[in-house]
């Protein structure tokens, strides 16, 4: 398979929450190592996009592939997927009853098989990229919510995922503590990481996005680079969202 | 722009005297305001009024030998506990053989020595598992003999405390398990599922245990296949155990409720499977937050096999009614039921202290 073809493909999807449309006719192609923004009004769908991506949420119509694979019930596809999207939560979602270290080192050991050793070896390297080596043996609830954002995401990184999801990651966080994550994306962005944010942070997606999309009312509004999409939306909706956000 | 103003962080000091030590606080609370002055001061005369005759009778003036004249001419002005030394073998271990009555002694002895070990968090590891089979293969064999050098005794015979810590152990050990499974049941996706385990907890915690003792006990044996045949103990424990299970499940539930989904999603989005997450993220989080109704449970649990006597079990209770059968002794079941009220205390104290103190330990996350 080329490297040109996409490494997610969404087509038509459509999703509802009870009677609630929550997704309309998806059509989102994302290249091996694109850097995509999802910015859009809360309620827009966004963050149920991308949990699509790694069925937290279970589209009802259209195809979604990810790496080869396409999502259907067969757990064990979902299971293989899984493995190879990292996904990032606005709560953490450490777990909250095991260090640092053990937090990092459960899915290499479980589900990849790796020995102890192994899985801790793997574990404290990823903890030294998002700068925080010292911290391997407290407890989340010891950290400050910087620090436990950081580890969540070296937790999704000890999997080696091919793509990285992240759903709102700074929206938790105090205003202190925000560019301390962002500064680690922008690491994992400059290593050649496919990376899809849900994030309201447009500093972000100005300097590290490759497409921003735009979504509202559970529909893709429009999507463009960000140099345009900033300077010269098209649409009427995404200008009136722009000059609330960018003030 | 002027020069920035440094900041000073200001140095920390101690808190003002009058609030802190063990005197300040117990002035605060004992005589903070007139309200709480006056309710001391009643509770200490209170005190002062009915702790001497209190000891008195059940100390002081008390007859110790198991002497019947003697007793006889206190009159119930105070305690007999000649009572007790006169019938306490009666008292715990039931109808057991009198001559055999050292083989329930040691066969709870290495139970419950059992339990001191599994209580040291040192000792949990996998061997647990050996040690508990061997202490239960021990005590059934030197419970029901059968073995040359130990005469058999019938099950319905086992009377007293190892039949209580018996069913107790039973209850508990057999229907944590069960009762997981259930709570994992009840909130399952697979719809037939959560509604069998939903049918069998709301049925079961429907009735009685006295019902299910009854059942167990009677109604059960007639429902078994010709030629087939459980010893009234076996069919009592698993009434029991059935029966705590319904509840047990509820407890879990409770505590699987309490976590936050996102719990499940992060464990899910790292790709470890149902099982897993249950196992490593959900049950130990689930299970450290309920321990105080586990206690609860295990306590209610261990009074509970009390209801045994009506299918003609004696467990510790029932063993000191068949020692209150005695006509001459029969006036002193007053005394009989504080001893055995304080077998009672002593233990469920124990259960409570060693709970309280587990509480602490796995919930070390809790803490900042």
């Amino acid at each position: 398979m080329p490297d040109t073809e996409p490494i997610i493909r969404l087509a038509g999807v459509n999703k509802w929450f009870g009677p609630f449309h929550v997704l309309k006719d998806i059509d989102l192609d994302v290249a091996r190592g694109e850097r995509i923004v999802i910015a859009g009004p809360s309620g827009s769908g966004k963050s149920t996009l991308i949990r699509c991506i790694n069925r937290l949420e279970e589209h009802q119509e259209g195809t979604i592939v990810v790496d080869g694979v396409t999502l259907t019930d067969d757990v064990k596809a979902v299971e293989k997927i899984r493995r190879e999207v990292g996904m990032v939560f606005q709560q953490f979602n450490l777990f909250p009853h095991l260090t640092v270290l053990e937090n990092l080192m459960l899915a290499p050991h479980w589900v990849l098989g790796l020995p102890h050793a192994d899985a801790e070896e793997r574990a404290l390297q990823q903890l030294a990229r998002v700068h925080i080596g010292e911290q391997a043996h407290k407890y989340p609830g010891q950290l400050s919510g910087g620090q436990q954002q950081r580890v969540a995401i070296a937790r999704a990184m000890c999997m080696r995922p091919r793509i990285m999801l992240f759903d709102e990651p700074t929206s938790a966080l105090d205003p202190e503590m925000v560019k301390e994550v962002l500064d680690v994306m922008i690491e994992l962005a400059e290593g050649g990481m496919t990376m899809l944010v849900v994030t309201h942070e447009m500093g972000f997606a100005k300097s590290v996005a490759d497409r921003v999309v735009f979504m509202d009312q559970g529909q893709v509004v429009e999507q463009a680079p960000p140099g345009e999409f900033f300077a010269n939306a098209r649409h009427e909706r995404s200008r009136a969202f722009l000059s609330k956000i960018l003030g | 722009m002027d020069a920035p103003i440094p900041f000073r962080p200001l140095p920390s000091r101690a808190p003002p005297r009058a609030a802190t030590g063990p005197f300040a606080a117990l002035r605060r609370h004992l005589f903070g305001t007139p309200g709480n002055a006056v309710t001391t001061l009643l509770l200490a005369a209170l005190l002062w009024a009915a702790l001497p005759p209190a000891l008195g009778w059940l100390v002081g003036h008390a007859v110790w030998r198991a002497d019947y004249a003697a007793c006889r001419a206190l009159e119930h002005t105070a305690a007999c506990w000649g009572f007790v030394a006169e019938k306490w073998r009666l008292i715990l271990f039931g109808r057991y053989p009198y001559l055999e009555q050292w083989r329930p002694l040691a066969a709870t002895a290495i139970v419950v020595a059992a339990l001191v070990v599994t209580a040291i968090p040192a000792f949990w590891r996998r061997e647990l598992v050996w040690l508990w089979g061997a202490a239960l293969a021990a005590f059934f064999v030197l419970m029901s003999g059968g073995i040359p050098g130990l005469a058999g005794v019938d099950t319905g015979l086992w009377g007293g405390l190892p039949l209580t810590v018996l069913l107790t152990l039973i209850g508990m050990g057999a229907s944590i398990p069960i009762g997981i499974l259930l709570a994992l049941a009840r909130r399952s996706d697979l719809p037939l599922l959560r509604a069998m385990a939903t049918l069998y907890i709301e049925l079961v915690r429907g009735v009685p245990l006295i019902t299910v003792l009854f059942t167990a006990s009677f109604v059960f044996p007639l429902l078994l296949p010709q030629g087939f045949h459980l010893d009234v103990l076996t069919r009592v424990a698993l009434g029991i155990v059935l029966f705590q299970a319904a509840y047990m499940a509820e407890v879990v539930r409770g505590g699987l409720q309490a976590l936050p989904k996102g719990q499940a999603e992060a464990a899910a989005a790292l790709g470890l499977s149902w099982w897993r997450t249950q196992r490593q993220v959900i049950l130990p989080q689930a299970l450290t937050l309920v321990i105080p109704s586990f206690v609860n449970s295990l306590l209610s649990t261990f009074m509970d096999t009390s209801l045994v006597t009506v299918v003609s079990m004696y467990d510790l209770t029932g063993a000191l009614r068949l020692a209150l059968g005695d006509a001459q002794w029969r006036n002193f079941f007053l005394e009989g039921y504080l001893f055995v009220a304080l077998i009672y205390f002593a233990c469920c104290f124990a259960m409570s202290r060693y709970s309280h103190w587990l509480e602490h330990r796995l919930g070390r996350w809790t803490r900042r």
